[in-house]
C-alpha cells in the first residue's frame, strides 16, 4: 500500500537488512541501570559507556544531584509555561548568570534542548534576503535553523577557509551575512581553523556564530571552547552550547555581548513558544556549571584520557577521524555499515558502549564507531576498552 | 553570455563528474539519470560558481532538478 510512509522505504528496507544479518538493533539500545557516568548496565550487562557525550562526568556530581532535589522541593516539577509568560522562575535567571560568569559575557538565552537553540538563533537572525555561510558539515540543528528563516543558505567544503572566503566575496552588496561555524565537529572530532574563519567572516562584514556544544569545559583556558582557545571568542556574536554534554543535563543556550541581544527573547519562536526547564534541571545545570569553572584537574586527565585512547586504538591498527586527538571524540571509520554494525555489537558484547554513527548523519557516507570520553573514566578503564577494541576488532576483521 | 556558450562551459564541468559518461540533455536529472549525492553536488556547484564567479544557494538548488534548469539558471544569474 502507497501513503505518506512510503518515502521511508528505503530507509525500513535497510534496517531490516541490517536486523536480519542477526545483529543487535544499535538503535534501540536501553539502559536498565546507570551506576555511574562511566558505567550502565544494558541487557543484563555491566557496559563502559564510551558514547554518551558526558566529557566531564558530572551526572551523579553530588553537589549537582543536591541542587536539583532541592529545587524539586521548592519549585515543584515544572513550569508548564513558556520563558515569557508564566515560565521563568529564579532558576533560570541563576542560570543565565552562571552563564555569563562562565563566557565573561553579558548575556545568555536559555533554551529547553541544544537543537532549539540553534533553531531559534539562526532562523531568527538570519531571515529572507539575508545570507548563511556555513560548513558542509554542520549539525542537523544549523541547517534545521537554516530552513525555517528562510535565508539563503550557501555551504562550503568542511574547514576550507578559501572556499569560505570565496562565498562570502560573492554575496550581494548590502545583504545580511551570518557565518555559522563548530569548533568541534562531532563526528570526525576535529576542531576548526576558527582563528583564519573568523578573520575572514569579519573582514566580509558578517556576523559569526559558533556552536561550542563538543567543547565546553575542558578546550581553551577557560573551558569556554575552541574560540577561546585559538584566541578569538571576542570575535564572536553568538555562542551556542548546550547543557546535554559536559554540563550532564538538557537544554540549550546562547550567550553574547551584543548591546541589543535581549529582544531575542520576544521576537525567538523556539524560545517563546515551548514550556521552559523544569526547575531541578536549571538548578542542576546552574550548579555544575559553576563547579565546571573550576575543574582544571578533571580537565587534565580528560585529556589524558584521550590521548591515551587515541594513541592505544592507532597502535592496534584502527583508522582513526584525525591523525592527532583534537578533542575528546576519537572516531574509529568502519569499512561499511554491516561489518560496523557487526563490531558495535563484537563491542557491546564484551560490555562496552560506543555510538555507531551512519549515513547521513556522517560525512563522505562513511559509517563510525564515535567514542566520547569522560573525565571519570579512569586510566585502567581506558586500558580495558583498547583491550575489548583490540579483540572485537580481530573477532571481526576489521584490524 | 548566450545559452549556448554557458551550456558549453558547463559541459566542460561536468565531465569529470559524469562517470558513467551519460549522454546529456536538457532534460537529464542530476539526482536520477546522473545518480549525484549530496557530496558530488556540492563539489560540482563549487565549480560552476568558481567558473562564472556567482553564488548558487541551497535555495536555489532545491529549483534545479535537471540540465536545463541548471543552464538557465546560470544564465540568470550572470545577468
Amino acid at each position: 500500500m502507497s501513503d505518506l510512509f512510503s518515502k521511508f522505504d528505503p530507509v525500513i528496507q535497510m534496517r531490516e537488512d541490517l536486523l536480519a544479518s542477526g545483529v543487535e538493533d544499535p538503535f534501540s539500545l536501553v539502559m536498565e541501570r546507570v551506576i555511574s557516568p562511566t558505567v550502565a548496565v544494558c541487557n543484563g550487562r555491566e557496559t563502559i559507556l564510551l558514547g554518551t557525550y558526558n566529557y566531564m562526568g558530572m551526572t551523579f556530581d553530588p553537589d549537582v544531584i543536591a541542587a536539583g532535589k532541592q529545587a524539586l522541593d521548592l519549585f515543584g516539577s515544572g513550569t508548564t509555561g513558556s520563558r515569557v509568560l508564566n515560565g521563568t522562575y529564579a532558576g533560570h535567571r541563576d542560570v543565565e548568570k552562571a552563564l555569563c560568569e562562565f563566557y565573561g559575557m553579558d548575556h545568555a538565552m536559555v533554551f529547553s534542548t541544544g537543537y532549539q537553540a540553534n533553531l531559534g538563533i539562526i532562523s531568527t537572525m538570519a531571515g529572507k534576503g539575508d545570507y548563511i555561510v556555513l560548513d558542509i558539515d554542520s549539525h542537523a540543528s544549523i541547517w534545521d535553523g537554516c530552513k525555517m528563516g528562510d535565508a539563503e543558505v550557501v555551504p562550503f567544503r568542511h574547514n576550507d577557509i578559501e572556499a569560505m572566503e570565496k562565498r562570502l566575496r560573492r554575496i550581494p552588496e548590502g545583504a545580511g551575512k551570518l557565518v555559522v561555524l563548530e569548533g568541534v565537529y562531532s563526528m570526525l572530532g576535529d576542531i576548526a581553523p576558527l582563528k583564519e574563519m573568523i578573520a575572514v567572516a569579519k573582514a566580509h562584514g558578517a556576523m559569526v556564530l559558533v556552536d561550542e556544544a563538543h567543547s565546553m569545559g575542558f578546550i581553551g583556558p577557560n573551558g569556554r571552547g575552541v574560540a577561546e582557545d585559538q584566541g578569538v571568542l571576542d570575535q564572536v556574536d553568538f555562542v551556542i552550547g548546550t547543557f546535554s554534554k559536559s554540563v550532564g543535563t538538557v537544554g540549550g543556550f546562547c550567550v553574547s555581548n551584543h548591546p541589543k541581544f535581549e529582544i531575542l527573547r520576544l521576537v525567538c519562536r523556539p524560545y517563546v513558544f515551548t514550556a521552559s526547564l523544569p526547575p531541578s534541571v536549571v538548578a542542576t545545570a546552574a550548579t555544575s556549571i559553576r563547579k565546571l569553572m573550576h575543574a582544571g584537574n578533571k580537565r587534565a586527565h580528560l585529556w589524558e584520557n584521550s590521548r591515551t585512547l587515541h594513541k592505544g586504538l592507532k597502535d592496534a591498527g584502527f583508522k582513526l577521524g584525525t591523525e592527532e586527538p583534537q578533542s575528546a571524540i576519537i572516531s574509529v571509520i568502519m569499512p561499511d555499515l554491516e561489518r560496523g554494525a557487526a563490531m558495535w555489537e563484537a563491542l557491546l558484547k564484551e560490555g562496552l558502549y560506543v555510538n555507531l554513527a551512519r549515513p547521513p548523519a556522517t560525512p563522505a557516507n562513511m559509517t563510525l564507531l564515535r567514542c566520547s570520553l569522560c573525565a571519570e573514566h579512569s586510566a585502567q578503564q581506558v586500558q580495558t576498552i583498547i583491550g575489548m577494541f583490540t579483540r572485537a576488532g580481530r573477532a571481526t576483521g576489521i584490524i | 553570455m548566450d545559452r549556448a556558450a554557458t551550456a558549453d562551459r558547463i559541459a566542460a564541468l561536468i565531465e569529470p563528474f559524469n562517470k558513467k559518461g551519460i549522454a546529456i540533455t536538457d532534460d537529464t536529472t542530476f539526482s536520477g539519470d546522473l545518480e549525484f549525492d549530496s557530496l558530488t553536488v556540492m563539489d560540482f556547484v563549487a565549480a560552476i560558481e568558481d567558473e562564472f564567479d556567482i553564488i548558487i544557494s541551497m535555495n536555489q538548488q532545491a529549483e534545479i532538478e535537471t540540465w536545463g534548469h541548471l543552464v538557465d539558471a546560470v544564465v540568470k544569474l550572470q545577468d
